[in-house]
C-alpha cells in the first residue's frame, strides 16, 4: 500500500497565538506606575522613614487604652443610631422612588425625573453630602443620618430599580389577567421575584451605614468618627487602637446578624437552624460594596 | 408538612409558615422595630436647626454662586490628577496584596480551615475601617501627603478585593482542575491553567469596579491631610471660599462621572 | 356565549393583524383556534381579556361589550375569564398553593391578599382542585421546583380557581411533549364540561385539535377561513388555511 503524497502545509514554528496588546498594557502600566510614583514624591527615603515611624507608632497604639469607656459606647451608640435611621428612612423613600424609575412599569414622564434623583443621590461622597448637612442642620447626628440617608436613596434605588427592570412580565401579565387590583398585581406578581434581592441589598445598605456612621463624625456630622479625630489630634493613640478595635467588632457584628436576617427572609430559615453548628446559612451573593 | 395540617373539623387548612419560621421572622421585625424606636428616641436633634434649615440651604447655595471657575487651572487642575494618580496607584496596589489573601482565604484552593480563617479576619478588618480612617492612620505614621492617601485606599480596597476575588475562586468549576490534577500538574499549574482562565472576567469586573469606587474616595482623603483634591476643599472650606467649594464640588463631579464612563467603556472591550 | 363583531387589531397602521373578524362561540364545548404563525390567533385570544388593547370592534360577553370596559369594570369581566397561557405564566417564587389563589385576587381586597388571608371555602376549593389536576401533595412546593406539565396543571387550576364562565387557552401545549400535551388537552376538556362553560384555545398542532375539539376554526391573514368540524377539515381546506403544500402528509 503507498502512503499517500505528504500534505505540504508547514505548521507554524510557534503554535501559541502572542497577542500583542496585553503586553503593551502591562509595559505601559509599570511606565505609569513609576511616572505617578515620581508625581506624587514617593522615594524610597520617604518610605524607609515612614516604616521606622510605623514601628514607634504602633507601639504607642498598643496596649490599646479602653478606660474612657463610656465616651466610647456614648460615640458607638450614636454611630448605631445614625446607622439605624438612615438605612430606614433611606428604604422607605428609595421603594416608591425606585418603583417609579423602573421604566418596564412606568411611563417615561414618571421614570425619568425619578431616574434622575437617584443619580444625583449617588454622585457624590456621603462625606461630602455630610458636609452640606452639617452646614444645613448644624453639627451633630441629625446630618451624619440625613447624608447617610441620601446615600442610601442612590444605593437601594437604583439596585431596586435595576431588579424590577429584570423581572419576567409574563408573571405580571397572568395575574392582571385574573382581574386583580394593581397593589395585588404588585404583591403577587412584582414583588416576589424582586424580595429576595431586594433583602440582600438592604442589609447590604445597612452594613454599609454602620461603616460609613463611623467617619461622618470627622467632619462633624455625629457619632464615634468626631471621638476617633478628636483622639488622633490628641495623639491619644491607644484609645486610637481601642476605638478602632470597637469599630471592627461592631461592624463584624453587623455582618452576622445581616447574613442571618437573609438567611431568615429569603431562605426562610428559623433560629434552630441558624444555631445548628455545620447547617450554615448559605452565603447570598452581594450586589455592591463600597 | 407543617404547612399543611388538618384543622378540629378535619378539612385541610394551609398556612405560609411553620410555626418556627414565625417566629423567627417575628424576632427579626420586634428587633428592628425596637431598633429604630430606641434610636429615634435617643438621637440627639436640636429642634431650632431643624428649623432652621431650608434658611441655611438657600444661603449656602446664594454664597457658592457665582462659581470660582478662574481658580480652576491653579490648585485645583493639579490636585485632581493628584487624586487620581492615589487612585489607580492604590488600586494596582491593593490587587497586588489581596490576591495572595484572597487565594488564601478560598476554602477550595487551599484546604486548611486555620488558614482561610486567618486570610478572612484580615479581608473584614480591611474592610470595616473606612478609608478615611485608614488614612487619618497613614497621615500619622507617614506624614501628611498623597503617599498616606494611596496606602488608606490600597488597605481599605484589600478587602473588597480579596473578598470578591475569593467568592470568584470558590465559585470555580471544579471540573477542568480535576482534569489537570489527573494529568499529573503541580499546584501552580493548576492555578494559571485551571483557575486564572476561568476568574478572569471576573478579575477584570471587580479591579474596574474598585478603582471606580477609589476615584471617589481618593477624592475625601485631602479632608484628613491625605492628599489628593481634598486638601483643596479643606482649605477652602476653613477660609469659608463658598465659590471654590462650588468649584471643587463640580470639579470631582466632573471626574467621578468620567471615571465611571471610562470604566463602562473598557468593561466593554476586555469583559 | 362569546360573540366577536368586527373586531380588528393593528401594531402597526396599515398592517392589520386582525380584519373584521366576526365569530360566535357557544356556550360550551372546545373551540379550537388554528392557523400558521404571526396569522393573529394569540392577538385574537388576548384581545377577549384586553391583554392586548383591540383597535376597532366589540366583544361581546355576558350582556357587556369587554372592548369599552376599564378599571374596576374590565378587572370585574377579568375574574370571569380564566386564561393558560403558552408558558404557564405562574409566579415561580411563589408556591403552588399561593399561585392558585392568585385566581382569587379578583375577588379579595388587596389588604387581606398581601396578608394572605384567604377565604376558608377557597384554601379548601383549592386543595379540591388540586386533587382533580392531579398534584396532591404539591400545595407547598415552589413554582419553578414543578416539570413543564405540572405547571401547566397548575396554570389550569389557578384559571378554574376564579369559577370563570370562559376558558381561554394561549397555545396550552406548544411547548409540552406530545404525552403531556394529551393529558393537559384532557384535563381542559374535563374543565369545559363539569363547568358547564366554553373553552376557546389557541394550538398549532391539528391533529390534536381534531382528536379534542367541538369546533375548529381557521385563521389566515387576520380572517377567518375556515369554521366548522373535525371532519370536514381536509387536506384542501388545510392547505387553504396554512399556505403550501410541502408540510402536508
Amino acid at each position: 500500500m503507498t502512503r499517500p503524497a505528504a500534505v505540504s502545509r508547514a505548521f507554524p514554528s510557534d503554535p501559541f497565538r502572542r497577542n500583542v496588546w496585553p503586553r503593551i498594557a502591562a509595559v505601559a502600566l509599570v511606565l505609569y506606575v513609576i511616572y505617578a510614583c515620581s508625581q506624587l514624591d514617593v522615594s524610597w527615603d520617604r518610605v524607609q522613614t515612614g516604616l521606622q515611624n510605623a514601628a514607634r507608632f504602633f507601639a504607642r497604639l498598643f496596649p490599646p487604652n479602653f478606660k474612657r469607656w463610656d465616651l466610647l459606647t456614648k460615640g458607638l451608640s450614636e454611630s448605631l443610631e445614625i446607622a439605624v435611621l438612615a438605612s430606614t428612612l433611606g428604604i422607605i423613600l428609595a421603594l416608591p422612588i425606585g418603583l417609579c424609575a423602573a421604566r418596564n412599569l412606568m411611563p417615561p414622564w414618571v421614570s425619568w425625573p425619578a431616574r434622575l434623583l437617584v443619580v444625583m443621590a449617588r454622585s457624590f461622597h456621603p462625606v461630602i453630602v455630610a458636609i452640606i448637612f452639617v452646614k444645613a442642620v448644624g453639627f451633630g447626628a441629625l446630618a451624619g443620618t440625613l447624608a447617610l440617608t441620601v446615600a442610601s436613596i442612590g444605593f437601594i434605588g437604583k439596585l431596586f430599580t435595576e431588579a424590577i427592570e429584570e423581572i419576567s412580565l409574563k408573571q405580571v401579565e397572568a395575574v392582571r389577567a385574573t382581574g386583580a387590583p394593581f397593589p395585588s398585581v404588585l404583591a403577587f406578581g412584582v414583588l416576589p421575584q424582586v424580595f429576595s434581592r431586594f433583602i440582600g441589598f438592604a442589609t447590604y445598605q445597612l452594613d454599609s451605614n454602620l461603616r460609613n456612621s463611623t467617619m461622618v463624625g470627622i467632619v462633624g456630622a455625629g457619632g464615634i468618627g468626631g471621638t476617633l479625630f478628636a483622639a488622633f489630634q490628641r495623639f491619644d493613640y491607644d484609645f486610637v487602637c481601642a476605638i478602632l478595635i470597637a469599630i471592627i467588632t461592631l461592624i463584624m457584628i453587623g455582618e452576622v446578624l445581616a447574613t442571618a436576617v437573609r438567611a431568615i427572609f429569603i431562605e426562610n430559615a428559623t433560629f434552630f437552624d441558624l444555631l445548628r453548628p455545620g447547617g450554615k446559612m448559605r452565603r447570598v451573593r452581594h450586589t455592591d460594596d463600597d | 408538612m407543617a404547612t399543611v395540617v388538618h384543622n378540629a373539623i378535619g378539612d385541610r387548612i394551609w398556612r405560609r409558615f411553620t410555626p418556627a419560621q414565625r417566629l423567627s421572622r417575628f424576632v427579626v421585625y420586634l428587633v428592628i422595630v425596637a431598633a429604630i424606636v430606641v434610636s429615634i428616641q435617643t438621637i440627639e436633634v436640636i429642634p431650632e436647626f431643624l428649623a432652621d434649615a431650608p434658611e441655611q440651604v438657600v444661603d449656602l447655595f446664594a454664597r457658592m454662586w457665582p462659581v470660582d471657575f478662574a481658580h480652576y487651572p491653579g490648585s485645583v487642575h493639579d490636585a485632581l490628577i493628584e487624586t487620581i494618580h492615589i487612585a489607580t496607584l492604590g488600586t494596582l496596589l491593593s490587587i497586588i496584596l489581596a490576591l495572595p489573601v484572597g487565594v488564601l482565604a478560598a476554602r477550595n484552593l487551599v484546604p486548611f480551615a486555620g488558614i482561610n480563617f486567618v486570610a478572612k479576619l484580615v479581608l473584614v478588618s480591611s474592610r470595616s475601617v473606612n478609608s478615611l480612617v485608614w488614612a487619618l492612620l497613614f497621615v500619622g505614621i507617614f506624614g501628611p501627603g498623597a503617599l498616606a492617601g494611596t496606602l488608606a485606599i490600597a488597605f481599605r480596597s484589600i478587602g473588597f478585593v480579596g473578598k470578591l476575588f475569593g467568592e470568584a475562586l470558590e465559585e470555580a468549576n471544579a471540573g477542568p482542575i480535576e482534569a489537570l490534577a489527573a494529568a499529573g500538574a503541580p499546584w501552580t499549574s493548576r492555578m494559571t491553567f485551571g483557575y486564572w482562565p476561568q476568574v478572569k472576567p471576573a478579575f477584570w469586573s471587580i479591579a474596574l469596579f474598585r478603582w471606580d469606587i477609589n476615584v471617589r474616595e481618593s477624592a475625601v482623603l485631602g479632608l484628613v491631610g491625605a492628599g489628593g483634591i481634598g486638601m483643596t476643599l479643606d482649605s477652602a472650606l476653613n477660609l469659608f471660599q463658598w465659590n471654590r467649594v462650588a468649584l471643587i464640588l463640580i470639579a470631582i463631579l466632573a471626574v467621578v462621572i468620567l471615571a465611571e464612563i471610562a470604566v463602562t467603556q473598557v468593561r466593554q472591550r476586555i469583559i | 356565549m362569546l360573540t366577536l363583531r368586527n373586531l380588528s387589531k393593528s401594531y402597526v397602521a396599515g398592517t392589520p393583524v386582525l380584519q373584521d373578524v366576526n365569530l360566535e362561540v357557544a356556550a360550551r364545548g372546545i373551540t379550537a383556534i388554528i392557523g400558521a404563525s404571526g396569522t393573529g390567533k394569540s392577538t385574537l385570544i388576548r384581545c377577549i381579556n384586553r391583554l392586548v388593547e383591540p383597535t376597532s370592534g366589540a366583544i361581546l360577553f355576558e350582556n357587556q361589550d369587554l372592548a369599552r370596559l376599564s378599571g374596576q369594570a374590565l378587572r370585574n369581566a377579568r375574574r370571569h375569564i380564566g386564561m393558560v397561557f403558552q408558558e404557564y405564566n405562574l409566579v415561580e417564587r411563589l408556591t403552588v398553593m399561593e399561585n392558585l389563589l392568585t385566581g382569587r385576587l379578583g375577588y379579595v381586597s388587596a389588604w387581606r391578599a398581601w396578608r394572605r388571608k384567604f377565604p376558608p371555602e377557597d384554601i379548601r376549593h383549592a386543595f379540591e382542585l388540586l386533587d382533580v389536576v392531579g398534584l396532591g401533595g404539591f400545595a407547598q412546593q415552589r413554582a419553578d421546583a414543578l416539570s413543564g406539565g405540572q405547571r401547566q396543571r397548575v396554570g389550569i387550576a389557578r384559571a378554574v380557581m376564579q369559577e370563570p364562565r370562559l376558558l381561554l387557552a394561549d397555545e396550552p401545549t406548544s411547548s409540552l411533549d406530545p404525552k403531556t400535551s394529551v393529558e393537559i388537552m384532557e384535563l381542559l376538556a374535563t374543565v369545559g364540561r363539569s363547568r358547564s362553560i366554553p373553552v376557546l384555545v389557541n394550538m398549532h398542532d391539528v391533529e390534536l385539535a381534531k382528536r379534542f375539539a367541538d369546533r375548529i376554526v381557521g385563521m389566515r391573514g387576520g380572517k377567518l377561513v375556515f369554521d366548522g368540524i373535525a371532519a370536514d377539515l381536509d387536506d384542501a381546506k388545510l392547505t387553504m388555511i396554512y399556505g403550501g403544500e410541502g408540510w402536508l402528509q
